[in-house]
């Protein structure tokens, strides 16, 4: 029957092998000199950044990023987890200069097998030694709090520490997200703090006073707001965010940072490295210092709401001072022990 | 009931082979090609085929035994394992039944009987297939919460890939010879009664090839399993990769969904059975007359009308609700076009790719019995089980060590969409080659054509549109694949499944709604042409 159709996969065959051909003479992909060659020093040449951190916010500041190394920047966008597995698989060979995690743990795990390049004392000290790498490989870039969310007309005083939350007074009536990936580093920070054995307990009573699941942090401070729940584990920009859609005045959910340095009161970040092997470390180490300036360190904190952590930089929002929270203090390269936890979360029975 | 042999119901071309005899023998005798060796050639382009598949076996070999197989072993070796395989087969089997149910139903339905509006009917059941699961699995939590778990994995899952046995099954419905049919009813049997006796045993193959298909999409599904929160093993697999970094528990529990690939196409290639599938004369065969329902017109739209709601009007509404509630803001006409007409150009070369590679495997499993044809065609499978997160990650692992050059461009990531989807392309070129009547390649042989002019002349002439079908599918699949693309795309590209992720990982589905709505759209044409499609 019909012939047509044999000629036209014939056609679609030739065009498989020629178009390939066609964009791989015509590659625009990494242009030349990519890979081993080892290529351009100075200007000129394209930066590489990996960015677990989302586009929207990223790519209004790729024009002045540009301007600011002289080189051509190129973003790839994904999951910061799942960004670091692709940068441990690629090794040495990697295309990539910079990674922009989403959180610690990604940069951690990628300095433990070596792949991070140490940054130079000037960049690191502009941040507190909380936030950045011990050995020196990474540096945070925005702080992100973990808080207690409350109903402020029906809690009269929230809990001082995630200790008390599993307490009979907050039966049922505290929400969070097991799988949400701040919650998991905040039970492996108190893991770092206490140990496993305290931990496991504390998980195994939390969830014997059954607490609300939600899919994600948003969805835990609505149940709060809307009275569903009266306590939630949260991050702290969450409300900030609800609160510049809906009026602060509107939320009848509250923030409590726990103190003493309890583990609720966690602060996890978003941070930067350098990989090993850079052809473009001089435009690399000028970005992350571009990161930690005063115009970038203002846009995220203004966007997103997170803390800038460059000192001297002052978020726009009413934040309490980040040096005014109590936070547990732990080297945070340790919350890549992710493993653990997740083992812990389903033994609870949480995931 | 197999009867295989074709009546030649008006066409002198072929004789009719005497329906009793040497059929009645028992298993392998296939109608014609029982033991005939393959020609070489296509034994070596469906071995380059393979060996294209199996490459991502290579690197979860080398990753799982990195430290020792003795520490792969401790890893897998757990009652967590087993539980997630529970899960998971649990989760494959409900929802291969229920696609078995809805695809062959609709396919009947449309194909064969005066169901009003056929031809829509037909289009609209194709369409689910073009929502992604994770599209279709957040409508249906978003407006009910308490689906999460089994029951709301489930659901999706089956609303988004029964079309896997809808198309090959209506596909099998319009090849099928109407004269045994008709010589059924002339012996006394009731519609139904023929359907099950001598329409269903035709459907077999194309039914359990498309069974197998969902059976291996469920297995390696993250989108859906992860939205509606049931726990199972490529779960387990992503949440491996991203907790500890390490690759060796991903690798090595990747390793048992191969193995239970390698199963499932085992007991797919039993349930296959010897039906014969042959109807003489290719595309000249009378239509047969549609079925008239009588009083089942109502329930049977009632049926079609529920599969489609669920499936495609469910899913399209949330969009447009949050379309509406996008604002200009959201709206990037021009980002739009560009990444369409990229997402276009992948797909397609990803399903000319795939198609090619798939022709010499399906027609050697189609056409040839023994062990060279069986293994070739189990290692198209076999790596369409692994989640595309760990097939992603193999390329990335071959592709810096052995062709650093094609390294996040184009022609890697099509090589993984043909990796990934051999199998959709496989089975429904076998299907399509079953059902020409080797007879035909007999006469062609005889009158001096070689085996290649032959599979030239005769063979996919007569299988093109089955072909063109599974091409169309891959097309689609393609086009939604997720994982892989964002590990291998090149710098700074975009999909619409890529732009759908960044889009919703923010939390802006207003923004997403535009990508996920074009993406249906553009998948609705091959739907369409399918849907249309008459032999």
């Amino acid at each position: 029957m019909r012939r047509p159709s044999l000629r036209t996969i014939g056609a679609l065959a030739a065009s498989v092998l020629l178009v390939p051909l066609a964009t791989a003479c015509g590659s625009d992909g990494k242009g030349a000199g990519s890979g081993t060659e080892a290529g351009e020093k100075s200007g000129g040449g394209t930066l590489v950044v990996y960015s677990g951190r989302s586009e929207d916010l990223v790519a209004p500041l790729i024009e002045k990023l540009e301007k600011t190394t002289g080189s051509k920047v190129e973003v790839r966008y994904g999951d910061s987890a799942e960004l670091a597995a692709q940068l441990l698989e690629e090794g040495d060979r990697t295309d990539a200069d910079l990674f922009f995690s989403q959180d610690a743990g990604a940069l951690g795990a990628l300095g433990k097998e070596g792949r991070l390049a140490a940054l130079p004392q000037k960049s690191l000290d502009r941040v507190d030694k909380a936030f950045r790498a011990e050995n020196g490989d990474w540096v945070g870039v925005s702080g992100r709090v973990r808080v207690i969310a409350y109903h402020g007309d029906k809690v009269a005083e929230a809990p001082d520490s995630v200790h008390e939350l599993t307490g009979p007074e907050w039966k049922g009536k505290v929400g969070y997200a097991p799988t949400n990936a701040s919650f998991q580093a905040f039970v492996t920070g108190m893991r770092v703090l206490e140990g496993d054995d305290a931990t496991r307990k504390w998980l195994k009573d939390f969830q014997a006073n059954d607490p609300q699941v939600y899919e994600k942090n948003g969805a835990v401070l609505d149940a709060v707001d809307d009275g569903k729940a009266e306590l939630g584990l949260i991050n702290h920009y969450y409300w900030y965010e609800k609160a510049a859609e809906e009026g602060a005045d509107k939320l009848k959910a509250k923030l409590h940072f726990p103190t003493k340095g309890d583990p609720g009161a966690l602060v996890n970040v978003a941070g930067v490295g350098i990989l090993k092997g850079s052809d473009q470390s001089t435009a690399a180490r000028k970005a992350v210092d571009f990161f930690l300036a005063e115009e970038a360190q203002t846009y995220f904190a203004d966007e997103t709401h997170e803390y800038p952590l460059a000192a001297g930089v002052t978020g726009g929002d009413d934040l309490p001072p980040l040096d005014s929270i109590d936070a547990p203090e732990i080297d945070l390269s340790r919350l890549e022990s992710l493993q653990v936890t997740l083992e812990m979360l389903q033994e609870a029975g949480m995931v | 009931m197999k009867s295989s042999g074709t009546r030649g119901h008006q066409a002198p071309s072929a004789p009719a082979r005497s329906a009793p005899g040497p059929d009645d023998a028992p298993a392998p005798s296939r109608p014609g090609r029982a033991g005939r060796r393959p020609p070489l050639l296509l034994l070596a382009l469906a071995s380059a085929a393979a060996a294209l598949t199996l490459l991502p076996l290579v690197y979860l070999a080398v990753r799982a035994v990195e430290r020792g197989p003795a520490y792969a072993w401790n890893v897998v070796a757990t009652d967590r394992t087993l539980e997630l395989l529970a899960r998971s087969v649990g989760l494959a089997a409900v929802v291969v039944t229920a696609c078995l149910v809805l695809g062959i139903s609709l396919a009947w339905l449309t194909v064969r009987t005066a169901l009003p509006g056929r031809r829509a009917w037909s289009v609209l059941a194709t369409l689910p297939l073009a929502v992604p699961s994770y599209v279709a699995a957040f409508a249906w939590i978003s407006a009910r919460p308490d689906l999460a778990g089994f029951s709301g994995a489930a659901f999706a899952l089956t609303l988004v890939s029964y079309p896997y046995v809808y198309l090959p099954v209506a596909a099998a419905l319009r090849g099928i010879d109407p004269a045994q049919e008709e010589a059924s009813r002339a012996l006394g049997h009731g519609p139904w009664s023929t359907f099950r006796r001598v329409t269903l045993p035709q459907l077999r193959p194309a039914a359990a090839g498309g069974g197998l298909l969902v059976a291996l999409y469920v297995l390696s599904d993250f989108g859906a399993v992860s939205i509606m929160r049931y726990e199972t093993f490529t779960r387990a697999i992503h949440t491996s990769y991203k907790a500890s970094f390490d690759r060796t528990p991903a690798a090595a529990l990747s390793v048992v969904l191969v193995l239970m690939t390698v199963l499932l196409v085992a007991a797919e290639a039993r349930t296959r059975g010897r039906a014969g599938h042959a109807r003489t004369g290719g595309g000249t065969a009378r239509p047969t007359p549609p079925i008239p329902l009588g009083r089942l017109k109502w329930p049977a739209l009632g049926w079609c009308s529920a599969v489609a709601a669920a499936g495609v009007a469910f899913p399209a509404g949330t969009l447009g609700y949050w379309l509406a509630v996008g604002n200009s803001r959201t709206w990037d006409p021009r980002g739009l076009l560009e990444t369409g007409g990229i997402t276009l150009l992948v797909a397609a070369l990803g399903a000319a790719l795939t198609t090619c590679l798939a022709l010499p495997v399906g027609v050697l499993a189609a056409r040839h019995r023994g062990r060279a044809a069986h293994l070739l065609e189990q290692a198209a499978y076999a790596g369409h089980a692994v989640p595309g997160i760990t097939v992603g990650l193999a390329m990335v692992f071959l592709a810096v060590r052995f062709a650093y050059p094609l390294y996040q461009e184009l022609p890697l990531l099509v090589a993984a969409y043909a990796v990934l989807f051999l199998p959709v392309a496989v089975g429904a070129t076998r299907a399509a080659v079953l059902q020409a009547p080797p007879v035909l390649e007999d006469v062609a042989r005889s009158l001096g054509r070689g085996p290649l002019g032959v599979l030239r002349e005769v063979t996919v002439p007569l299988a093109a549109p089955g072909i063109a079908a599974g091409a169309a599918l891959t097309f689609v699949v393609c086009m939604k694949e997720l994982p892989a693309t964002l590990l291998l795309r090149p710098t700074g590209m975009d999909t619409l499944a890529t732009r759908l992720w960044t889009e919703t990982g923010t939390g802006s589905y207003a923004a997403a709604a535009p990508y996920a709505a074009v993406l249906i759209l553009i998948a609705a044409v091959p739907s369409y042409l399918l849907g249309r499609h008459r032999a």
